[in-house]
């Protein structure tokens, strides 16, 4: 009878993360000289997606209950390396692409390896392996430079029928082939019940490494996802080492404003798609109300508090002081 | 039975943990269609026995055998798939899932490669019915659910792999009077389905009425084996134990402490919607027994008096005077001197990876400390006499506690608390899970600290131990005392009726509410 209440429970981080998107997407667009047009939303698409995907590949890895701080430095990586390969004929751009999400996957790969074969925490396995594909990225460009097939940056970075934005269709399709088939699949409830409690887990024969293994991988794809687009947005590739550390920090407080649990086991990566695409607005609202563009990061900051703040009204209902520590 | 290849069979089983011989050269025979006890001393091998048994660690010699054949378990998905099924005393469970994810968790069912959640659904429904547990929403977040219903998740769960082999190890600790009826049909009936069920409990009138066969283990040796009802329960403890068994509750004094003055009391105390109007007192040496049926208030009032609930209603007085303690620092603090013993000594009792004497010392810190900094020949001292005083095993203070056996790691938290001296010790069923022996201890640890003028407050779900340690008993029922029982009339009749909120033969006087 009250199933519905339950789906609610477990949907709540990910509607928050919706609602609070909304509104600050309604805010902006009702304030933009523009107004809510088709151009309005492809660009805020087109910035939105890049950190959407890198908020998906954390959430993966923040499900088992890990942290994965190479994400940004994969996204950079394949970006450099798209900006070599995905040049030339339908044919070798194809399979530029292919090398990319390679690359993408060996990544995570590696990642994962590293941390369920080699038994090293995530943090320090991650910020090893992810000084080393920035290495690799810094030598594939020195410099900013290289190209891509533009017909296809354009049409990734266009308007299908002159409406929807073709980086949103990618996204929704991203979700619809890549995270609903794992959060539904042996592999993926693996991944969460491993974050949730691994003892339990192990005892209850669940495939923990391959759950966990199959986590990092994907979010080495996600990311390399990303960096295919950094490229389609670009034209070219750099290894711009800020920005790579940003989009890092910047996943984990997507990953968080979109309800998914640093602790592990809780979350979805829909709710860290809005939580990206919310932290991105900010950045936009600032625009609108002509801010000096210095504000925006003591702005993001804030606003990233008073949202996770939101989350933590709950505990002022808490009764029972235990319930604080769970 | 004779001629034909048992179930299942262990030889020669040994196992080490470094220098520590957990079994040596065990053996074990499991028949088809019965129900075997295991019994022994934590401590003694049975949890290494049955780990080995469900591929959780792999023995250092010896060999199984499964319809007559050899078989090795290289993980507990490996056991289960052979049909072995254990629910452990640490619960599996995982608590972020739902109770149906968790239910199929090791073989959910799948459609195009995908978890079918439909199907999932309907085998969830299934094994909880069977369970006797249709109570429980499947899609409910375990986590949300309390201890005795995630005991009976478990028990679902187990019973959703299609057992060959059970093996229940101490699954019932947790669980009230009525699922533990509802669970032994369901033993029952799976053992007339031809399953063997392997029953480990500390309850010997559990043993006694489920058992066919009972084998006891002591010192990683199994050292008897005998149809169930042919010894007596002395006879049993004694193979336990290995030593003579007397006297496992310590005399009560006669008219305990009636006169002292009132230690701590409450007057209507309420809190949310689990507790109701409660007014006690608990006098200096006395030993005051909270009983009822699980989940009826007990550990909120435990909590209320400790001060980790948030807006209480009534008072407290300690001596007689009106306080409000708002956490559980201000509780132990010189004017009022409490201690709590909590339920989980795993999550609220103990940090497990440091070592025992950091643990013991937790709650003295500011004792042993001047400017901050910890005095280590006081510290040093005061551990002395807490491991001599509770006799507490361990291969030294400067390993994390818990590599102790469970009874031990009891007595840690034990003595972390007696380290300040409380003048009012709260107990919340301080001996789930603990063997005979150290039971024994702690009962009389209880009594010695009473008769040196502490107040005990003792919430238990074991009848026995009520009976046999508590001065008065106050029964609760749904948050409210619903009797209290004094000396003689502390049976275990009137202890069952009145947590059952019916009324037995001697009336409770005036307590209204008819069940």
């Amino acid at each position: 009878m009250k199933d519905w209440r339950y789906w609610l429970a477990e949907q709540r981080g990910t509607l928050l993360a919706l609602g609070i998107f909304i509104v600050m997407f309604v805010i902006y667009t009702s304030n933009h000289p523009a107004g809510f047009t088709a151009n309005v939303v492809q660009t805020a698409a087109n910035k939105g997606v890049l950190l959407a995907f890198v908020a998906m590949a954390q959430t993966l890895v923040v499900i088992t209950s890990g942290i994965d701080l190479s994400v940004g430095m994969i996204f950079l990586l394949t970006n450099c390396l798209a900006s070599w390969l995905v040049v030339g004929t339908p044919m070798q751009t194809t399979l530029g692409v292919i090398a990319v999400l390679a690359a993408g996957l060996l990544c995570g790969a590696i990642n994962g390896a590293i941390v369920i074969y080699g038994r090293l925490q995530p943090i320090v396995a991650t910020i090893a392996t992810g000084a080393v594909y920035y290495g690799v990225g810094l030598l594939l460009r020195p410099f900013p430079g290289g190209s891509v097939n533009e017909d296809l940056a354009d049409a990734m970075t266009g308007r299908f029928f002159d409406l929807v934005p073709a980086s949103l269709v990618v996204l929704l399709a991203v979700v619809l082939l890549i995270w609903v088939p794992f959060s539904r699949s042996v592999l993926g409830r693996a991944a969460y019940a491993a974050g949730s409690s691994e003892t339990a887990a192990y005892m209850s024969g669940v495939p923990i490494r391959r759950g966990k293994f199959a986590a990092y991988t994907l979010a080495g794809l996600l990311a390399a996802i990303g960096g295919l687009f950094l490229t389609f947005f670009t034209y070219t590739g750099e290894a711009a080492y800020a920005s790579g550390n940003a989009y890092t920090l910047f996943s984990i407080a997507a990953v968080v404003l979109g309800g998914v649990s640093l602790f592990g086991g809780k979350g979805s990566a829909i709710g860290a798609i809005f939580g990206a695409l919310a932290f991105r607005t900010i950045g936009d609202l600032l625009f609108v109300f002509d801010f000096d563009p210095l504000w925006q990061p003591l702005f993001q900051g804030v606003i990233l508090l008073v949202a996770v703040s939101l989350g933590a009204f709950a505990l002022f209902r808490v009764r029972n002081r235990l319930e604080w520590f769970l | 039975m004779d001629g034909a290849a048992p179930l299942f069979r262990m030889e020669g089983i040994s196992k080490r943990y470094g220098g520590v011989r957990a079994l040596e050269k065990a053996e074990l025979t499991v028949e088809a269609g019965s129900i075997h006890a295991i019994l022994g001393e934590n401590g003694a091998g049975k949890s290494t026995l049955i780990k080995v048994m469900a591929g959780v660690v792999a023995p250092d010699e010896g060999r199984m055998m499964l319809d007559g054949r050899e078989v090795t378990f290289a993980s507990p998905g490996a056991a289960n798939k052979a049909g072995i099924v254990c629910i452990f005393q640490e619960l599996s469970l995982i608590p972020e899932l739902s109770v149906a994810d968790n239910i199929v968790i090791s073989d959910p069912p799948k459609r195009f490669g995908m978890i079918d959640r439909k199907a999932q659904r309907r085998i969830a429904e299934d094994a909880l019915a069977r369970a006797g547990a249709a109570d429980i929403h499947p899609l409910a977040l375990v986590k949300d659910l309390p201890l005795s219903r995630r005991q009976m998740v478990e028990i679902a769960k187990a019973l959703a792999r299609k057992p060959r082999i059970l093996i229940l190890d101490e699954a019932t600790s947790a669980l009230t009077a009525a699922d533990v009826s509802k669970i032994f049909a369901v033993l029952k009936r799976l053992r007339s389905e031809g399953l063997a069920l392997l029953y480990i409990s500390h309850r010997m009138n559990e043993i006694a009425e489920l058992a066919d066969h009972c084998t006891v283990f002591r010192n990683g040796r199994n050292v008897a084996s005998y149809k169930a009802g042919s010894k007596s329960d002395n006879e049993v403890v004694e193979l336990m134990i290995g030593r003579e068994y007397s006297h496992i509750f310590p005399p009560k004094p006669p008219a305990a402490a009636a006169n002292a003055a009132p230690r701590l009391e409450a007057r209507k105390l309420s809190w949310a919607d689990r507790l109701d109007n409660i007014s006690l007192t608990v006098r200096a040496g006395e030993v005051v027994g909270l009983g009822g049926l699980d989940g009826q208030g007990q550990r909120e009032l435990l909590l209320a008096f400790f001060g980790v609930l948030r807006g209480l209603s009534g008072e407290v007085l300690i001596d007689g005077k009106p306080v409000t303690i708002t956490s559980p620092a201000a509780a132990r603090e010189d004017g009022i001197g409490m201690a709590l013993i909590p339920e989980d000594r795993k999550t609220e009792g103990l940090m497990l990876p440091m070592t025992v004497r950091e643990n013991l010392s937790f709650a003295a810190l500011d004792r042993l400390s001047k400017g901050g900094i910890i005095d280590r020949a006081t510290e040093q001292r005061l551990i002395d006499d807490m491991v001599g005083l509770l006799a507490i095993k361990t291969a030294g203070l400067d390993i994390p506690v818990g590599a102790l056996s469970g009874g031990n790691q009891q007595k840690v938290v034990i003595a972390k608390w007696l380290m300040r001296q409380p003048r009012i010790i709260l107990l919340n069923d301080p001996t789930r899970g603990i063997d005979v022996g150290t039971k024994q201890e702690i009962y009389q640890l209880m009594r010695k600290l009473a008769d040196a003028g502490a107040a005990i407050l003792f919430y238990s779900t074991d009848y026995d131990e009520l009976i046999g340690c508590c001065d008065r008993v106050l029964v609760l029922y749904d948050g409210a005392v619903k009797r209290e029982l004094v000396g003689a009339e502390i049976t275990e009749r009137a202890l069952i009726s009145s947590a059952l909120n019916i009324h037995g033969e001697e009336s409770p006087v005036g307590l209204g509410a008819e069940a």
